[in-house]
């Protein structure tokens, strides 16, 4: 028994599954998206774009589109030079991306010139007229074929070569020889194929410089309203006070609406030069072409491992591709993200990773969609690795797991790339798992049918992710520290509005943040009024992705809250007319020492603090708090998917999803669980369906939602659901952040299991999306074989 | 994204319509459901001069049994016959049929006439109105003619339908005693166009042996593709495995279909196979014999 | 050319270009811009509007001259007598939405539903809305939500216009 008494859970308290205080304005229409921002005066911005993926730029005839009654202006990426905008460096500064084609087209659809009309329709048919001649050049559109290095893509770069970056981390000697000497070990290469976050709503702008005070207001889709901001200022030398950037409701991000994109920096240049709004809406064309793709990475996965399947050493080597320019979205200090959580669940004693990035004739991009920065990709890889290990062992993936699991008490675990895992019990997340499903059952239904030729599959994913980044003294963005900010007002009659540097997409912060705060403060979260995204109120921070606003600007919001409490104690002696140190916070409200009956609210010590403040302080109850986190969070989880295939179509049918998450200390239930079901949602897009592809010649075959295939309601498999909870133990109130754990952990689930289904016919792996006709190919060719 | 710029016309008869098509000739296009139109049309695929609309055209929105035929009006939506008692008890292979087009929603504008005339070498409706041994009727400013549907579909995205000329209804016979049809498709996600489609329709006579069948393949050729090989092997045979399998062969040989995103030649004609033979166990199923996969 | 619209129980006559899609109408025209656009194929029906009180239409894939002498109710039309709809309140209890950008379209294609089903299983409601993209919600609760609120209004829902 413990002595200390459990505060008592009431009205305040965390873990409730409070409906959603976003919802009522989104179920009336009454959302307030990009394209609903309509400004007196408003022009319209439409783009050219290339049809060549590669080719130089001749002649640029804007003659016949300037003709067209309506019509503005034409802009080009030489009009831009004049001011400077032609190109614009990317986000860690490694390298430049071009605005508007100078020279040289790099990819297909490439922005080439921009239209300014007044209205969408004339801008667009004015787009059409622009006449613009290229001369075609060979594309590479692959990095095993850009690192030959015979056509140069980049000749703006002074180094003539396709190769951007090395990166790695490890041992690579002790790695290779314990693989060496290892008694079974395996190699594959999986990719993880290039995909696209694709938010219903598309990225949009509205620039709007008012001539008059020499302000220029962006309303942006922005998951990073202040990073731009700063992107804005340092580009274009505007004093960053004289720009007021908008980031309103978000349609989804994904990792989207991260980036800076052409679109954005014409429109705003467009505003600036001729002195009236402009506005750009992407159309879905634009949006899975030119922005914001993901992944796209080709590994090469070498485990090595005992007889008995202790693991003891992991290699995993990558090549990337960037596209034409080097602009992933990743810290300054980590061109590969966080890769090196590549380790994933299970204690290797060696482990090395390494990493070389290139260019090819495609379009920029890299993003973390709803994915940490590489976890993604890192988690496919060692998850894909174990179960092919296990195949080879002969032994059961689910005991593989469990035999090199880090356990409980080795944490915080320092991983061989260089984390420090905070905490974790992955043996009881799998066992429950397990428990849950019925997996022996489901082994032996499994057995009975491949007994007749059926094939039946069971895929076992145990992740860790690594998120919220993160700490100031690895992370930063343009030099600029990843930290997050809260600022918390309460007012006289105890309500409050709360703002954060961060920005929900749908995440549902006006909700889980009011629920921090009321939990810390005693107050009701329905009178917390959150807000984001607008940068002339709220402080200072990086923005919503990479799975950091609950690990970041949570902890942020608890400590600011906590800084109020601290002052609010001093009312509340003051008030109690006791000694500060005889004052104690319990149930959410403050008492005298021995004195618990008489107890004093946050909403009387709010009132107090405007009318009758505590001799020797500061009237009002507010504060503000920048959160350095000092370390990452790792949620886990152990996902578990049964498919049946049919062999004759190629059709995998996914029977049951089983999703155990832990992402630590719960804020909401109902909302942890609905980002669940989302990102298992996307997860199960991407093993099946998402893909953009090529053809030889550097055609995008995927250029709208016919080709780009989003699952629906039909497709989408009914997900089961469930938790257990290990705290972050360096976190204010202990969570690790959930948003992105299933689009991470599910993509190998549903590989491994169509590969258990598969493994009768010797099918060791397919690379993602498992389309029908791969599946029957492989099942086909194991036939014919 | 969007259209060109175009003039539009509503007719309120289908002799104004008919007026209008024989003024504008090939610069204008029939709007009726505009589910494949219009984007075309954003996408500036497709940039009519003139659209002649004919959703004010009521009297063309029907399905109705005549002299021994069911008749489809022009704009009669797919989602009509998805909740027709009449389709469903007595048309099996329409009901399918319409249960399978593009998307929920856009079925409740498209129309069965229309994705006819458009003719996609994807599209279902081909597919299912060879097997059913459809017929159009085609007004023109000279009079009202019948044709059947191997004739109508001439080439992708080209049917007999000329300048000038509307297509009134789609009418297909009513299915004697001891038929039932199915109609198969595999798409890659619901509102796909066809990877590979078939439609099977069979009547049995009373010793159990096929006295008719129809069997038709879609996204194999320029336009759905009537599999006459099949048919001559089913006609008269009893049904057993062996024979479904050889009418699903009779497919995979005729079938010629292009690659793309949907598939492969090579797996786009061995689904032809399949799903024709999946067609007649589905469609078998339904008379009562069994046993056939 | 010009054309009289009902939206929501109001009569509007507009002067409009042949080309005019109906989405573009409704929000710019109109105002009301809770009727959403998310792609130019008719694929992922953020769009999604009820015609003539039980068909749900793509209003992307819609001019707003097709549209001349109907009635068209838009997710701003839902609420009745400052009560939200069964389907509103269903989406809001249930969790059926995140980020809002499907949902007017989810809301106008499950209304639409209800009125030919009043009583779906899920199915059928899986069925009905599979011309309707999300990207966050995995669906599973914009199901539940759909259920709750047939099971709320198995009486007929009260009319938001009539012509």
């Amino acid at each position: 028994m413990s002595t200390t008494a459990e505060p008592t859970p009431d009205k305040y308290s965390l873990g409730q599954s409070m409906k959603r205080k976003e919802d009522p304005r989104f179920i009336r229409g009454a959302g307030n998206f990009l394209d609903d921002i309509v400004l007196p005066g408003m022009l319209w911005l439409s783009i050219v774009h290339s049809p060549y993926p590669h080719a130089r730029l001749v002649k640029i005839d804007k003659t016949a589109a300037l003709a067209v009654p309506g019509v503005v202006a034409v802009l080009t990426g030489e009009d831009l030079a004049a001011h400077n905008l032609a190109w614009i460096p990317t986000f860690h500064g490694y390298d430049k991306q071009m605005i508007l084609a100078v020279g040289k087209v790099l990819f297909q659809y490439q922005e080439v010139a921009g239209v300014i009309a007044t209205s969408r329709e004339i801008a667009q048919d004015a787009a059409e007229l622009v006449d613009v001649e290229y001369e075609p050049l060979d594309p590479v559109v692959n990095p095993f074929q850009s690192r030959e290095d015979k056509i140069i893509l980049r000749d703006d770069r002074e180094n003539k070569t396709n190769h951007i970056y090395h990166w790695e981390v490890g041992k690579r000697d002790a790695t290779d020889a314990a693989i060496a000497a290892s008694d079974v070990s395996i190699k594959e290469r999986v990719v993880f194929q290039r995909c696209h976050p694709a938010p219903l709503e598309p990225c949009g702008i509205v620039a709007d410089m008012d001539a008059a005070t020499g302000r220029l207001t962006l309303y942006l889709t922005s998951q990073a309203p202040h990073a731009h901001r700063t992107v804005v200022s340092l580009v274009t030398g505007i004093p960053e006070d004289k720009i007021h950037v908008i980031s309103p409701d978000l349609g989804g991000g994904f990792g989207n609406k991260v980036p800076v994109y052409p679109g954005y920096v014409v429109a705003a240049a467009a505003s600036v030069v001729i002195g009236v709004p402009v506005k750009w809406i992407e159309t879905r064309t634009e949006n899975l072409t030119t922005t914001g793709f993901a992944r796209d990475y080709h590994m090469d996965v070498e485990i090595g491992a005992t007889k008995d399947g202790k693991v003891t050493a992991l290699k995993v080597t990558t090549v990337a591709d960037h596209g034409a320019f080097d602009a992933a979205a990743d810290p300054t200090k980590y061109p590969a993200g966080l890769f090196g959580i590549v380790t994933g669940s299970y204690d290797f004693a060696n482990a090395f990773t390494e990493l070389d990035a290139y260019f090819t004739n495609k379009a920029p991009g890299g993003v973390a969609y709803r994915c940490s920065f590489r976890v993604t990709e890192a988690s496919f890889a060692i998850e894909r690795g174990m179960e092919i290990l296990a195949r080879k062992l002969n032994m059961d993936p689910a005991e593989l797991r469990l035999k090199n699991f880090v356990k409980k008490e080795q944490f915080p675990y320092p991983s061989p790339l260089g984390f420090v895992y905070d905490s974790g019990d992955y043996h009881l997340t799998l066992r429950k798992a397990l428990d849950m499903i019925g997996y022996d059952e489901l082994r032996k239904e499994q057995a009975e049918k491949r007994k007749r030729g059926e094939l039946m599959g069971i895929g076992i994913s145990t992740f860790t992710e690594a998120v919220g980044a993160g700490p100031s003294k690895h992370f930063d963005i343009m030099g600029i520290k990843m930290f997050d900010s809260a600022e918390i007002r309460v007012h006289p009659t105890g309500s409050a509005i709360l703002r954060a540097g961060t920005k929900s997409q749908g995440q549902g912060h006006e909700t889980t943040w009011a629920q921090i705060a009321a939990d810390e403060l005693g107050l009701d979260p329905q009178n917390i009024m959150v807000e984001e995204g607008d940068t002339d109120t709220a402080p200072y921070g990086l923005g919503t992705y990479a799975s950091r606003s609950t690990p970041v600007a949570g902890g942020a919001i608890a400590m600011a809250a906590r800084k109020i409490r601290e002052k609010a104690r001093k009312i509340a002696a003051h008030l109690l007319e006791a000694s500060v140190d005889d004052i104690e916070w319990e149930n959410h409200a403050f008492h005298a020492k021995g004195l618990p009956g008489k107890a004093i609210t946050m909403q009387e010590i709010a009132f107090a603090a405007y009318t009758n403040p505590a001799p020797d302080s500061e009237p009002g109850l507010e504060a503000t708090f920048y959160y350095d986190p000092p370390n990452l969070t790792f949620p886990y989880g152990a996902y578990i998917a049964v498919v049946d295939v049919d062999p004759e179509t190629g059709f995998v049918k996914v029977r049951r999803f089983l999703a155990i998450d832990d992402c630590g200390t719960v804020i909401n239930p109902m909302i942890v669980e609905g980002q669940i079901h989302g990102g298992l949602t996307e997860g199960f897009a991407i093993a099946f369906m998402q893909e953009i592809a090529f053809d030889e010649s550097g055609n995008n075959l995927n250029t709208n939602f016919t080709e780009y295939l989003v699952p629906t309601s039909l497709e989408t498999p009914h997900w089961e659901t469930s938790s257990t909870c290990t705290p972050s133990p360096h976190h204010p109130i202990g969570a690790k952040g959930v948003g992105e754990s299933p689009n991470v952990g599910s993509p190998a689930a549903f590989v491994n299991a169509v590969m258990d289904a598969l493994a009768p016919l010797g099918v060791t792996h397919i690379d993602m999306p498992l389309t029908r006709e791969k599946v029957w190919r492989a099942c086909r060719e194991a036939s014919t074989a | 994204m969007f259209p060109a710029p175009f003039d539009y016309h509503r007719p309120g008869s289908v002799d104004e319509a008919l007026a209008l098509l024989t003024r504008y000739g090939a610069d204008a296009r029939v709007l009726a459901g505009g589910q494949s139109l219009i984007p075309a049309m954003r996408f500036r695929l497709a940039r009519p001069a003139v659209l002649v609309d004919i959703n004010a055209l009521s009297e063309l929105s029907y399905l109705r049994e005549v002299d021994g035929m069911l008749a489809i009006g022009a704009m009669t939506r797919d989602a009509a016959l998805e909740t027709s008692a009449l389709i469903t008890s007595k048309y099996p292979l329409l009901a399918d049929t319409s249960a399978l087009v593009a998307d929920p929603v856009v079925r409740q504008s498209g129309t069965v006439v229309g994705s006819l005339c458009h003719n996609d070498p994807a599209g279902d409706w081909g597919v299912t109105a060879l097997a059913g041994r459809a017929q159009i009727v085609i007004r023109g400013a000279t009079g009202t003619r019948t044709v059947t549907i191997d004739d109508f579909l001439v080439d992708s995205f080209t049917t007999a339908v000329g300048d000038g000329e509307l297509a009134l209804e789609v009418r297909f016979p009513t299915p004697p005693p001891r038929t039932a049809g199915s109609y198969q498709k595999i798409e890659r996600k619901v509102g796909d166009f066809a990877t590979a489609a078939a439609a099977a329709r069979i009547t049995l006579d009373a010793n159990g042996a096929i006295a008719d069948a129809g069997i038709a393949i879609g996204a194999a050729g320029p336009h759905a593709l009537r599999v006459r090989d099949a048919e001559l092997l089913l006609n008269g045979a009893k049904p057993t495995k062996e024979l479904i399998r050889a009418a699903g062969d009779a497919a995979r040989k005729l079938a010629d279909p292009a690659a793309d995103n949907r598939g492969s030649v090579e797996y786009k004609k061995d689904m032809a196979g399949v799903l024709v033979a999946r067609g007649l166990i589905a469609a078998l199923a339904r008379l009562g014999v069994e046993g056939l996969r | 050319m010009k054309i009289s619209v009902t939206v929501n129980g109001t009569l509007y006559e507009r002067e409009v270009e042949p080309r005019t899609l109906l989405v573009y109408f409704l929000r710019e025209a109109l105002g009301l811009t809770g009727t959403h656009v998310g792609c130019d194929t008719s694929s992922c029906g953020v769009c999604v509007v009820v015609l003539d009180g039980d068909r749900a239409v793509k209003s992307c894939t819609m001019f707003a001259a097709m549209a001349d002498g109907h009635d068209i109710t838009t997710v701003e039309g839902l609420v009745q007598g400052g009560k939200l709809h069964p389907l509103q309140q269903a989406f809001w209890d249930c969790h059926g939405l995140q980020c809002g950008y499907c949902t007017p379209g989810m809301l106008m294609t499950s209304y639409a539903l209800l009125k030919h089903q009043p009583n779906p299983d899920e199915p059928a409601i899986r069925e009905a809305l599979a011309g309707n993209l999300c990207r966050c919600t995995g669906y599973q609760n914009i199901v539940k939500a759909v259920q709750q609120a047939a099971a709320e209004t198995n009486a007929p829902a009260p009319e938001p216009v009539a012509t």
